[in-house]
């Protein structure tokens, strides 16, 4: 049978995760490639890695690091942030990156998505949608949850599947750092049009939030955190316990 | 030394930097005569059946590996590699393999129900076959363990081979060996500490 995965993100920006964090046990608790190795020996099912680099100095940097993680942990890396054409997904790839999430870029030029499909599988993108509730609809919005596009969230996303996006992450603003528990109601409104697994993200605070996406919502395939995993509020194993104590099937 | 077949497809980087972790030397190779010296091959992919079947029949890479297995040099096929083991892919039309086992290669559609997504992507937990001695493969992992799959098509018609299975609505054929070659169709280079400890087996033989 396949488990429901965990996810830690990682905010790397100048070579540093930013979000401060705090494990027993690492000495370097803001080097991206000591905490993807952390959470790749502790359980996660896969790491996201995003860069929120402005510069291209930056970018270089962030490149370098990229490279020393994908060289450091053998489970699934996603990568993203300013990805806007084929060779952002050429450059992360080659550093080791086994998907490329794709955000902004794509709504800045949403064939983006169909190229990268066609050219590196749908398995690889990654479409991250970021969205709040405005007037009773769903909307999505740019540039780190900034700029309201307009658009409507469920539109946008059965766009992004039909050009090939391979996997939906669902990062909800309304619930996003708030820790009460993932936004149930948006993710079902995503779950019922998608037909590529759908990664929760937004709201957790703690074990108990995970329990109560994966039993409520059957077809998220994922949970996506940060902040809760960084300051060790929950532990990936003590947390798969759980939910393998609750017959929810997880590696 | 083991070689890890390079004939331009998919990104081989993980898949050495695993070997390396574990204290294996590897090389990234295309040259017949590294592949001749070398203790064990890895053979990679990514990508569609035909056009991989065409480049290694192309670079002429396809009579060397089954010139090596033949000696009794372990092969292992990961992924798309180990679909090319079999006699033919049934993946946009009908192209040959390497024709090292028994079997053919093709799409879940229509085999595992309408409600499971294609690609089959994530981890899935191996089941050994009843009845059957474990394969020297696993010789450090466990019927239930878990691995990381991405895939739409897969080898059937294989039973004799198969060495192991995971369910995704139906049985989907995950690993495979016949004598000196082996196959896996999860990514042991991303399936972390089982992986590594695949690889390692593989390492040995």
């Amino acid at each position: 049978m396949i488990t429901k995965r965990i996810i830690p993100c990682l905010d790397v920006k100048d070579g540093r995760v930013v979000k401060g964090v705090n494990f027993k046990g690492l000495a370097d608790v803001s080097s991206p490639v000591a905490l993807g190795k952390y959470y790749s020996d502790h359980g996660a099912d896969e790491l996201v890695f995003y860069d929120i680099t402005a510069s291209s100095e930056g970018r270089a940097l962030f490149t370098d690091i990229l490279t020393e993680v994908a060289r450091t942990i053998f489970i699934p890396l996603t990568v993203g942030g300013g990805i806007n054409t084929l060779d952002d997904f050429d450059r992360v790839l080659k550093c080791g990156a086994d998907k490329v999430s794709v955000n902004s870029g794509a709504i800045k030029n949403p064939s983006l998505i169909f190229e990268a499909a066609k050219k590196y599988g749908d398995q690889c993108v990654v479409l991250s949608v970021d969205a709040k509730r405005v007037d009773g609809h769903y909307c999505v919005f740019a540039k780190g949850g900034r700029e309201n596009t307009g658009m409507d969230a469920i539109e946008w996303i059965k766009k992004g599947i039909s050009m090939g996006a391979g996997e939906i992450v669902l990062n909800s603003i309304d619930t996003d750092g708030v820790k009460n528990g993932f936004d149930l109601e948006m993710l079902k409104a995503v779950c019922d049009i998608s037909s590529v697994p759908v990664i929760a993200s937004g709201g957790a605070g703690c074990k108990e939030d995970f329990v109560t996406l994966f039993k409520t919502l059957p077809k998220v395939d994922a949970g996506l955190a940060a902040s809760i995993f960084h300051f060790g509020e929950v532990e990936i194993s003590d947390l798969k316990q759980t939910l393998k104590s609750e017959g929810i099937i997880v590696r | 030394m083991i070689a890890i077949i390079d004939y331009g497809v998919g990104n081989l980087f993980s898949l050495s930097s695993s070997l390396e972790a574990i204290g294996k030397e590897t090389i990234i190779t295309g040259d017949a005569y590294i592949i001749r010296n070398a203790d064990q091959i890895i053979l990679p992919g990514v990508g569609a059946f035909g056009d991989a079947a065409a480049k290694l029949k192309d670079s002429g890479l396809d009579k060397i590996i089954i010139e090596e297995v033949k000696k009794g040099k372990p092969l292992m096929g990961i992924c798309l590699g180990m679909q090319l083991l079999f006699d033919e892919g049934y993946e946009y039309g009908c192209h040959k393999g390497l024709g090292l086992i028994p079997g053919k290669v093709i799409s879940m559609k229509g085999v595992v129900p309408e409600d499971y997504k294609i690609p089959h992507i994530g981890w899935n937990s191996l089941l050994f076959p009843a009845g059957r001695e474990k394969s020297p493969l696993f010789k450090y992992i466990n019927d239930g363990d878990c691995v990381y799959f991405v895939h739409s098509f897969f080898a059937s018609e294989c039973n004799e081979s198969t060495i192991a299975s995971a369910e995704y609505g139906a049985l989907l054929t995950a690993a495979v060996s016949k004598d000196n070659i082996y196959g896996c169709q999860f990514h042991p280079e991303k399936s972390g500490a089982v992986g590594l400890s695949i690889l390692k087996a593989f390492s040995e033989l």
